[in-house]
């Protein structure tokens, strides 16, 4: 029995071994050539219109450079960034990039978990549930921004006449919201966590599809409570899809300047780090500050996804399916 | 799943999903609220209006901005058109590439798209604005294009590599055993296998690019009037917005802007509603591998 299978096996393998190898190398160079071939113009692009730039920004970040006064460029090393770096306005606008972060980045993953509980498990309204879910991102982030603007002035807005109201009129309804630090941001952020919680929550739905329901229903069966499931069972076997939904939106928050710049334009002390980079470039024209700003802002959010990458311990690249 | 639910169980889940559909729905409603109060409602601070005014959307198309709308809204939809096609099409290529072929580099690119996704635009801002001067870009068509590429590109590559992956290839060689040509196979087999995750991902792209506010406040400062590739004036909706005065110093144009708010919102909710389900995979396609 063993021997005719073999032999049945052997017999065609043999010509495509000692005549076809270097047949067999050929077709491998062809395709690798074609693969090159179709990539390259799209990896070309990519790269033409990304890293160019950036390295046009690092080589201008050497210079003290205005606009207004091109015959004064004067190559000064590493100045701007000592310039930058020792004044509080830069760690100011990383402070408050950062709080943006964290603050609007745990929000939009509690109620985008909740959400996508819900989207997963939801019978009735499933279809329009989901639908209406993507109207916040299908939004411009600058129409969010002044809706939510016109809701919070007093001039205009509603939210301080239905604050005053839920608190029995312990709020006043002319509450400046843009005029105090923190109520700014408080309209800044909620602004950022109406238009990204679906995107977050869509993400995470994803992974909660891939949780093993036998899992969940092992635990369930053993007497485990809704929140030890959700613990000991879900969380851990989504972790991949809670990298990827945490990360793209830490990135995205960090670099916040629409909605800045169309509530606050800064004042008050809300001025992100995006922000910072646009007055000094195009409303200063300090070409040199602004691109030495723009080298440090990708510096951070190359940090930031190092920190997430290292804490979460797990390998992007695999996460993202190239298996 | 859905028959392990208990009745209950769903009631409850209906139940949850009204604050949800609120939450989502409030800022939209405002915002159309806003746009149909007559201006002298404009600051009675109430979330419905008391009346029902078409004035603010006649003074976007017809009256005093007409001039800095409607060329907005062309550039808008030239620009991101075009960026769209652009990014999709190479893109439709190079994942092609990557999903079907075996060559070095695959990952290297993937990387690289992903690197270019997180990479923030205010960023590139800069010495595009210093280049875009220097080489007459500054304000015009291309010179937002180029930097939408950036974008699109990587968004697209990812994507559309999740989607061809799903494709179950063996289809074209069987249709070319079956004695199809190389064209028929790709023209009634691969294509419409295919369109959909393209079509998807064009959507998405352009979703993208349409919202984009740091580019275009940045590299452009005129509409430049209504004709279509003129050359000079490529002011998007989004930065139009952003720096609408109104027609008065004194009274803020609330009105105006929520009026052209709902314009630009509304083909792109009619977009949502007809393709709900392909948007959801699109966004999800490229983030967990399912």
């Amino acid at each position: 029995m063993t021997a005719t299978k073999e032999r049945a096996v052997e017999a065609p393998a043999e010509p495509r071994t000692s005549a076809g190898r270097s047949k067999l190398s050929d077709r491998a160079r062809q395709e690798r050539n074609l693969g090159w071939k179709l990539t390259a113009p799209a990896f070309i692009v990519m790269m033409a219109v990304v890293a160019y730039p950036i390295g046009y920004s690092l080589y201008l970040s050497l210079f003290n450079y205005r606009i207004t006064d091109p015959n004064g460029r004067e190559f000064i090393w590493f100045r701007n960034y000592g310039v930058i770096l020792s004044d509080s306005k830069w760690w100011n606008a990383v402070w408050v990039s950062t709080l943006i972060m964290i603050i609007t980045v745990a929000i939009e993953f509690v109620l985008g978990m909740a959400l996508a509980m819900v989207m997963n498990k939801i019978v009735i309204p499933r279809r329009t549930l989901r639908t209406i879910v993507l109207i916040p991102y299908s939004i411009i982030t600058v129409v969010s921004a002044y809706g939510w603007q016109y809701a919070f002035q007093p001039s205009t807005g509603f939210i301080s006449k239905w604050v005053h109201v839920a608190t029995f009129g312990s709020f006043s309804t002319d509450y400046d919201w843009f005029g105090h630090h923190w109520s700014a941001l408080v309209a800044i952020m909620l602004s950022e966590i109406w238009k990204t919680t679906p995107f977050m929550s869509l993400l995470l739905l994803a992974g909660l599809a891939q949780v093993p329901g036998e899992l969940q229903e092992a635990a369930e069966v053993d007497g485990a409570t809704f929140w030890e499931r959700l613990r000991k069972v879900t969380l851990p076997s989504m972790k991949a899809a809670i990298l990827v939904a945490l990360l793209f939106r830490a990135l995205d928050a960090f670099r916040i300047f629409d909605n800045v710049f169309i509530m606050t334009k800064g004042s008050q002390n809300t001025t992100s780090v995006g922000v910072l980079a646009f007055n000094q470039t195009i409303t200063r024209s300090q070409i040199g500050l602004g691109s030495a700003i723009s080298v440090l802002l990708f510096a951070c959010v190359v940090i930031i996804s190092v920190v997430f990458i290292k804490g979460f311990k797990t390998d992007l690249s695999r996460v993202r399916g190239d298996q | 799943m859905a028959a392990e639910i208990s009745p209950r169980a769903k009631a409850w889940l209906a139940v949850a999903a009204v604050p949800i559909i609120l939450y989502t729905l409030l800022p939209i409603g405002w915002i159309v609220s806003l746009s149909l109060k007559p201006s002298a409602d404009i600051t009675d601070r109430n979330y419905f209006p008391r009346s029902l005014s078409w004035d603010n959307y006649k003074y976007i198309f017809t009256g005093g901005g007409h001039d800095v709308f409607v060329p907005a809204l062309i550039n808008s939809i030239g620009i991101c058109l075009i960026a769209t096609v652009l990014g999709v099409g190479l893109s439709a290529f190079c994942a092609y590439g990557i999903a079907r072929l075996e060559f070095p580099g695959k990952r290297l690119i993937l990387n690289a798209a992903l690197l270019t996704a997180f990479f923030p635009a205010i960023s590139i801002v800069t010495p595009l604005f210093n280049l875009w001067r220097e080489v007459g870009l500054y304000n015009t068509w291309l010179g937002l294009i180029i930097p939408y590429l950036s974008l699109t590109l990587p968004l697209s590559i990812w994507t559309l590599t999740a989607f061809f992956r799903q494709i179950p290839w063996e289809m074209e060689q069987a249709a070319q055993v079956d004695g199809a040509t190389s064209w028929q196979a790709f023209r009634k087999v691969v294509l419409p296998l295919a369109a959909p995750g393209v079509f998807t991902t064009a959507i998405i792209s352009f979703f993208t690019a349409w919202n984009d506010f740091v580019y275009a406040t940045s590299l452009s400062s005129t509409t430049g009037g209504s004709t279509p590739f003129k050359a000079h004036g490529s002011q998007t909706v989004p930065a139009v917005l952003g720096f609408f005065q109104g027609p008065s110093q004194f009274i803020p144009p609330t009105g105006y802007v929520a009026a052209a708010a709902v314009i630009v919102t509304v083909p792109v909710v009619v977009l949502v509603l007809f393709f709900q389900k392909r948007i959801v995979a699109g966004l999800t396609a490229g983030a967990v591998k399912g």
